[in-house]
């Protein structure tokens, strides 16, 4: 069986597989400090899943904390002015704090306050992650220090106010390349430290198994949300689903409930930065190699010596040098596709969608 | 019988312990590194582990990352790291060298090349510390087949399940990671080692090194006292950032920190 045929006869859903892999990719690629910790982690994630007290706990702060659902927009003007495909915003950007990020942050919060750890760490680069993290840390009474490359603090001042307003320590992170790869490094030499007591919350779907997993489990709500909504309102199944791709979980949480769903064209998209062939972006998928990295083998930005390398993305909620290993084997099985956009094209969309629909994304 | 067995032969037969000494290959300069492990053996030091710069030291404390920046600062790859294991044999063929590292950089290189290279520079083992046992078949294979010893850790955390299965896996000896933490970290707890080593002995019969937090003579002779040897790391990277514009008082000092640990573990035999 070939790679492309592999993604049309297994059953995507029965990924990662025991020992925590997607084909070739992801596992466990951790010192041995953190191994039982991570089986630990798994292992309280597996019991509590299905839990009906545990799931209608995070269905209600979803609810009434979050603000889920979140909209399914038609954009009318945005369709018309593009002349192709009818375009259908999830509106992701109304969830309190703003983004995504809070959809993970809940599910791993309650898992953490189930495992008894009164602490909690995060990484982040643009600061949406650490502002979710301080912000569940608040809402279920958790100690919270959120990492963060001393470069990226400089860039997003905004964001480190509000960590702090909710009670956060930021610490920032003066090695390597001062940014979010760096910060990850950081949180993960805390977390060999403090692991009896803290819990680790990775923003996004990479990381050590079962990151990637319950990550991606804990954002699926937007594709769950979306393929409903979908169906009431067009009718049917979407075409495609676009979505951009740094780490890749939102990417992930909208594509896996339509893995199966072989007619929906699923299509990542990664930062090019100022162009693939320029070295400056943010788009390993598309321009990368298979290296380890963080936890998890995937598609990474590395040079000939197995070095990481900076990356480059005018959006600073991409700029990661590696990619979540589901969509690292979704792209080798064919399921999914990955396209790559510049600074420069980010940038019209953003101003296109704010002049016709009124609505200010993130750049990504 | 390799480098690593005959000189663990040697000292059981001494009845003397095993002092293992860390630097990161190139640092603070490429030319630094040959001549210094020349020195340290001079100075008592049993084996060498040579770390191998990476841009991403998850597990290294602040001394050893900036250790790893002044390293990549000049540029020093993995087959820079193995022309000064090369270089080293042209005079030593006696004292074992274990490269300690992160997976990546032999990724980029490719397990069997890796594996054939290493050989053939005389280097002894590898530290991988970002590959435990269950992610390491595929390169476990090429390693064994040139008879290098893939070296695996223990940490506080190990559970005997697992315990078990490293000591299995482990080849040369067994590595005792003795903090939760980054390397450099505080100051070890003799009296835990020891009851955590009494629980690992009973899986291996490979000789058991503790390293993390080990800084001078005097808990070098009591964790040699309980174990089978030490490592030490940071204590002597930090000594070689103090004296990295000074190449004399670098040597000096370095040769002096290992004699001092060297002196204190022999009187405490």
């Amino acid at each position: 069986m070939t790679d492309k045929q592999a993604g049309k006869n297994e059953n995507l859903h029965a990924f990662p597989d025991a020992s925590g892999h997607f084909g070739i990719y992801g596992g466990k690629f951790v010192s041995e400090t953190l191994m039982t910790a991570l089986t630990e982690l798994e292992q309280e994630y597996r019991s509590l899943k299905d839990d009906p007290a545990f799931l209608s706990e995070l269905e209600s702060d979803l609810r009434h904390y979050v603000g889920r659902e979140s909209p399914l927009y038609l954009a009318e003007r945005l369709t018309a002015e593009m002349g192709g495909a009818t375009i259908y915003l999830k509106r992701e950007d109304l969830n309190h704090t703003g983004a995504h990020k809070i959809n993970n942050c809940i599910g791993q919060a309650l898992l953490a306050k189930h495992m008894g750890k009164p602490r909690i760490i995060a990484e982040t680069g643009a600061g949406q992650h650490g502002v979710a993290s301080a912000t569940v840390a608040a809402r279920f009474g958790l100690a919270c220090q959120v990492y963060m490359g001393s470069e990226d603090i400089a860039r997003q001042s905004l964001n480190v106010y509000r960590m702090k307003l909710l009670g956060a320590e930021v610490v920032p992170v003066t090695s390597g390349s001062k940014t979010l790869k760096d910060a990850l490094n950081e949180a993960m030499r805390d977390w060999v430290t403090n692991v009896d007591n803290t819990h680790y919350i990775i923003g996004t779907v990479a990381g050590p198994h079962p990151y990637p997993m319950l990550v991606r489990d804990f954002q699926s709500v937007i594709g769950r949300e979306t393929r409903a909504q979908f169906s009431s309102r067009h009718g049917g199944l979407p075409d495609a689903i676009v979505a951009c791709v740094g780490g890749g979980s939102n990417a992930m949480g909208i594509f896996y409930p339509f893995l199966e769903d072989h007619s929906v064209r699923l299509v990542g998209v990664e930062a090019a930065g100022l162009g693939l062939d320029s070295g400056q972006h943010a788009a390993p998928l598309n321009a990368g190699s298979v290296g380890v990295l963080h936890g998890n083998r995937t598609y990474l930005m590395d040079d000939e010596d197995g070095q990481i390398i900076e990356t480059h993305s005018i959006s600073a909620g991409l700029d990661y040098p590696g990619v979540g290993p589901e969509h690292a084997w979704l792209k080798d099985s064919g399921r999914a596709e990955y396209v790559a956009v510049d600074d420069e094209q980010a940038l019209d969309a953003f101003r296109r969608l704010n002049r016709l629909e009124g609505i200010v994304p993130a750049l990504e | 019988m390799g480098r690593l067995g005959s000189t663990f032969g040697a000292l059981a037969t001494d009845g003397r312990k095993a002092l293992l000494a860390y630097v990161v290959a190139g640092d603070p300069e490429p030319e630094t590194t040959v001549n210094l492990m020349h020195e340290m053996v001079s100075a008592g030091v049993d084996a060498i582990e040579l770390g191998v710069p990476f841009s991403d030291p998850e597990a290294e404390g602040p001394v050893i990352q900036a250790a790893h920046e002044r390293a990549l600062a000049h540029h020093i790859r993995l087959r820079d790291c193995l022309d000064m294991v090369s270089r080293f044999r042209e005079t030593d063929n006696e004292t074992p060298v274990i490269l300690m590292g992160y997976l990546n950089p032999i990724e980029s290189m490719g397990y069997e090349a890796f594996a054939a290279r290493s050989a053939q520079a005389g280097v002894d083992g590898m530290i991988i510390v970002n590959l435990p046992p269950e992610e390491a078949g595929v390169l476990m294979k090429s390693v064994h087949a040139h008879d290098l010893d893939l070296v695996y850790l223990l940490a506080p955390t190990t559970t005997d399940e697992r315990a078990a299965m490293i000591c299995k896996a482990s080849r040369g000896f067994v590595y005792y990671v003795s903090l939760k933490g980054t390397t450099g970290a505080a100051t070890i707890d003799v009296n835990d080692v020891a009851s955590k080593l009494d629980r690992f002995r009973r899986f291996s019969s490979l000789p058991l090194l503790v390293g993390f937090g080990i800084k001078n003579g005097e808990t070098a002779a009591r964790v040699a006292g309980v174990s089978d040897g030490v490592v030490v790391g940071s204590a002597i990277v930090d000594l070689m950032a103090r004296n990295r514009d000074d190449p004399v008082g670098l040597n000096r000092s370095v040769v002096g920190l290992v004699t001092e640990i060297r002196q204190a573990m022999d009187a405490g035999r």
